[in-house]
C-alpha cells in the first residue's frame, strides 16, 4: 500500500528572505503544515548584559541597533524611559523634532515591510520601488545625524544636533510625494491578483488570540482592535496631533499588508502637523553630564514602534550604569503566534505569514 | 616562446589577445561574483540597499545573489557571528564550491564590533574563516561595500 | 487611582500576602510566590487581559519576577511582582492565563535560570540548547 510520511523541513536560518536569522522547523504532510517550531537566537548579541556595563548615555547607540529598520524609535523609547527616571524636562523644539524623526522611521520601516512582503512572495520589483522611496528618508537621516541607517540621533534630554536648513525642503517634498508613492504601490501591488490570492484568508489571527498572545502594533490592529499606544497612553507630545488609527476586520495577511500602507498615510499627516507647529528654541534640556537615577527607581516605558509595543524596563541602583535593562521587543512576542496561524496551511503561506508579521530579528533576539 | 609586454600590445592592436587560461578564468570570476544572500543584522540592510536601484550593484556585475550556497562563490559575512549561528555559517561555507572568497562586512564581522565584550558574539569572522577583504563601518555605506568588492576583484585578478 | 477598587478587593482577599506600592506610573502588587497564580487569575477576571512584559531581576540575594499587565482596549494597567529565593528559583507559570508568557518565561529561564513550574516546554530560546550558564545572573562576569 502507498503510505505517506511526514517530512521535516528547515526554513532558514540562512534563507533569501529579508528577515535574517529566523529558523522555522516545519513538519509537512505533503504540502500542508502539520506543525512548526520557531528557533530563535541566531542574532543574540547579549545586549541586555552589555547594558549593565555601559553608562546610560553610552547605551544610546545600542538602541538603534535593536530595530535597525526604524532606528529612531527604540532610541526614542530608551531616552524617554531614562528621562522618566530622572525627571528631565525636554524643550519643545526637541519634542517636535523627535516626533518628526520617529514618524519618518515608522514610514521607512513600513515601506521596507511592504517591499519585503512583495519580494518574499516572488515579486522582486516591489522591493526596488519601496527601497527607492526609502532612500529619501535615509538622505534626510544623513543630513541630520550623519548616518543613514543606525542614526543614534536622540539623546537623553533632547536631540544631538539641530535640523540643517536643507532638511526642510527635503522633508516637505517627501511629504508631498507620499500620495504619489502610495498610488504606485497600490497600482503595482494592491490591485495585483496574485498578491490578493496569496494573502487573502491566509494566517488569520482572531482578536481574542491576538490579545492573549500579546500581539501588538499593526498585527493587532488588523484583527479589529483599535489600540495604539500613541492614543491610549500618549508619550512625548503625541496628544497634540490629530490622526486616525486605521484598523481592519479580518486579521489575515492581506489586512496586515494593507494596514501598513494606510499607516504610512497617517504618519505623513503627523509629520505635516509637526512641521507646521515646529517652534524655535533649545534642542537639549538641562541634564547632568553623569546620569545617576535614584537607587531603587525603576521604570517601564513603552512606545508604539513600527512593529508594535516596544518597552524598556530599567532598574537603577544609584550608579551611573543600569542595574538591569530589559527590552520588551514586539517582534519577539509577535512571532509567538506563527506556529498557531500556520497550522493547516501550505508552505508558501508560512512565508507570507512571516513576511506580514514583519519581525525584525535584531530586536527579537537582542 | 615568451612574449614581452610590447609584443602583446602589438598583437592586441591587431585583434589578437594572448593570455593564460588562469588569467582568463580569473577575469571571468572577478567580474561576476555571485554573493550568497546571507546575513542577519543591520549590515545586510545596507547590502540590500546596495542591490537596490540607487546604488545598483548590477553595474559591477554582482547582482546575482544566490539563495543556495552551492551556487554562490562569495560569502559576505554581514553582521556578527553569534554562538548559535556559528555552526550554520560554517556549514554554509563548506557547502560552497571552490573557488570561493569571504568578505567581512561591518565592524561586527571584523572584530565583534560594539558587541565584542558580550558573551555570545565571536570576535570576528576571521576566527573561523580566511577573510579576503575587510570592509569597516557600522554599517558601511553601500559604496563601502562596492569598494570592498572591487578590491576583491583586484585580488582575484592578481593585481594586488 | 483608577485601580483603587480592584486593589481594595484584592487586599481583602489576599491579606498579608499582598503589598501595594507605586513606582510613579504603575501600581505594583507584590505577592507571595505561592499566591501568584491565584492573583493573576483574579486580575484576568477583572479585565487585565494583556500581559505586556514579563521579566526578572537578579538582586544577588533574591530574584524578583516582574509582570506588567494591561487591559486592552480599555487601557488600565497594573504591575505584579513576586520575590523568589536565590537558592531554588522556581515560580508558577502563568501561561494558562496569558498565552504570551510562553516565550517570555523561556527567555527568563534561559538567561536567568528561573524555573516556571507547569510550563509545557521550558527549554532555552536565545542561547544554544547545550549552553551551560545563565548569563544575566550577576555572578556571570563578561570578559
Amino acid at each position: 500500500m502507498l503510505q505517506t510520511e511526514n517530512i521535516t523541513v528547515n526554513i532558514g536560518p540562512q534563507h533569501p528572505s529579508t528577515h535574517g536569522g529566523l529558523h522555522v522547523e516545519a513538519i509537512f504532510n505533503g504540502e500542508i503544515i502539520v506543525d512548526s517550531t520557531v528557533h530563535l537566537g541566531y542574532v543574540h548579541r547579549s545586549v541586555e548584559k552589555i547594558a549593565e556595563t555601559r553608562t546610560y548615555p553610552q547605551f544610546v547607540p545600542y538602541t538603534s541597533r535593536l530595530d535597525y529598520l526604524a532606528s529612531q524609535l527604540p532610541t526614542l523609547a530608551y531616552c524617554q524611559a531614562v528621562e522618566k527616571m530622572i525627571g528631565a524636562e525636554i524643550p519643545e523644539r526637541a519634542e517636535y523634532i523627535r516626533v518628526i524623526m520617529a514618524e519618518l522611521s515608522r514610514i521607512a520601516s513600513h515601506m521596507l515591510a511592504i517591499g519585503s512582503i512583495a519580494i518574499d512572495l516572488g515579486a522582486t520589483t516591489g522591493l526596488i520601488y519601496t527601497f527607492r522611496d526609502r532612500e529619501r528618508i535615509m538622505d534626510m537621516f544623513e543630513m541630520t545625524s550623519g548616518q543613514r541607517l543606525i542614526t543614534s540621533y536622540m539623546r537623553i534630554g533632547g536631540i544631538s544636533d539641530d535640523l540643517p536648513p536643507e532638511f526642510f525642503p527635503a522633508v516637505n517634498s517627501f511629504i508631498e510625494d507620499i500620495p504619489k508613492m502610495i498610488k504606485e504601490y497600490e497600482d503595482l501591488l494592491v490591485g495585483n491578483e496574485i498578491m490578493q490570492a496569496r494573502l487573502k484568508g491566509v494566517g488569520v489571527i482572531s482578536a481574542e488570540d491576538a490579545i492573549n498572545y500579546g500581539v501588538s502594533g499593526p498585527n493587532l490592529r488588523a484583527t479589529g482592535v483599535a489600540y495604539d499606544i500613541r492614543k491610549a497612553e500618549p508619550y512625548g507630545i503625541y496628544d497634540r496631533f490629530d490622526f486616525d488609527i486605521p484598523t481592519r476586520k479580518n486579521g489575515d495577511s492581506w489586512d496586515r499588508f494593507i494596514l501598513r500602507i494606510e499607516e504610512i498615510k497617517e504618519s505623513s499627516e503627523i509629520i505635516d502637523q509637526a512641521l507646521k507647529d515646529l517652534p524655535q528654541g533649545e534642542i537639549m534640556g538641562k541634564v547632568r553630564r553623569v546620569i545617576r537615577p535614584e537607587a531603587g527607581k525603576e521604570v517601564y516605558h513603552r512606545i508604539e514602534s513600527a512593529k508594535g509595543e516596544l518597552g524598556f524596563y530599567i532598574v537603577s541602583d544609584g550608579s551611573d550604569k543600569p542595574y538591569r535593562l530589559h527590552v520588551r521587543a514586539p517582534s519577539f512576542i509577535n512571532l509567538m503566534i506563527l506556529p498557531q496561524i500556520s497550522k493547516g496551511e501550505k508552505l508558501q503561506d508560512i512565508i507570507a505569514n512571516i513576511a506580514t508579521l514583519d519581525p525584525v530579528l535584531g530586536e527579537c533576539d537582542r | 616562446m615568451v612574449l614581452e609586454k610590447d609584443d602583446t600590445e602589438i598583437l592586441a592592436k591587431n585583434n589578437i589577445i594572448v593570455t593564460t587560461l588562469e588569467k582568463l578564468f580569473n577575469w571571468g570570476r572577478a567580474h561576476s561574483f555571485w554573493p550568497l544572500s546571507y546575513g542577519c543584522n543591520c549590515c545586510p540592510m545596507e547590502m540590500m540597499a546596495a542591490g537596490a536601484a540607487r546604488f545598483d550593484i548590477a553595474r559591477y556585475g554582482y547582482e546575482v545573489f544566490r539563495a543556495s550556497p552551492r551556487q554562490a562563490d562569495l560569502l559576505v559575512v554581514a553582521g556578527p557571528i553569534t554562538l548559535k549561528m556559528r555552526p550554520v555559517v560554517e556549514r554554509v561555507y563548506a557547502q560552497m564550491p571552490e573557488p570561493k572568497w569571504v568578505l567581512a562586512m561591518g565592524n561586527c564581522a571584523i572584530s565583534g564590533g560594539p558587541f565584542k565584550d558580550g558573551y555570545s558574539v565571536l570576535p570576528g569572522a576571521d576566527t573561523i574563516f580566511d577573510v579576503d577583504v575587510y570592509v569597516p563601518g557600522c554599517p558601511p555605506r553601500p559604496e563601502g561595500l562596492f569598494h570592498g568588492m572591487l578590491e576583491l576583484k583586484k585580488q582575484v585578478q592578481g593585481k594586488v | 487611582m483608577p485601580n483603587k477598587k480592584i486593589i481594595e478587593g484584592l487586599q481583602a482577599e489576599f491579606n498579608d500576602a499582598l503589598e501595594v506600592s507605586n513606582d510613579g506610573s504603575y501600581d505594583i502588587l507584590t505577592i507571595e510566590k505561592g499566591q501568584l497564580h491565584a492573583l493573576c487569575e483574579n486580575l484576568k477576571k477583572d479585565g487585565f487581559n494583556y500581559l505586556a512584559n514579563l521579566t526578572a531581576v537578579d538582586y544577588e540575594d533574591r530574584f524578583e519576577v516582574v509582570y506588567h499587565i494591561h487591559s486592552v482596549p480599555e487601557n488600565r494597567k497594573i504591575a505584579v511582582k513576586t520575590i523568589i529565593d536565590y537558592g531554588n528559583p522556581e515560580v508558577s507559570t502563568v501561561i494558562d492565563i496569558w498565552r504570551t508568557a510562553d516565550w517570555q518565561e523561556r527567555e527568563v529561564y534561559d538567561l536567568l535560570g528561573i524555573k516556571f513550574a507547569g510550563h509545557p516546554n521550558l527549554i532555552r530560546i536565545l542561547l544554544p540548547y547545550d549552553y551551560e550558564a545563565h548569563p544575566l545572573r550577576k555572578d556571570f562576569k563578561l570578559k
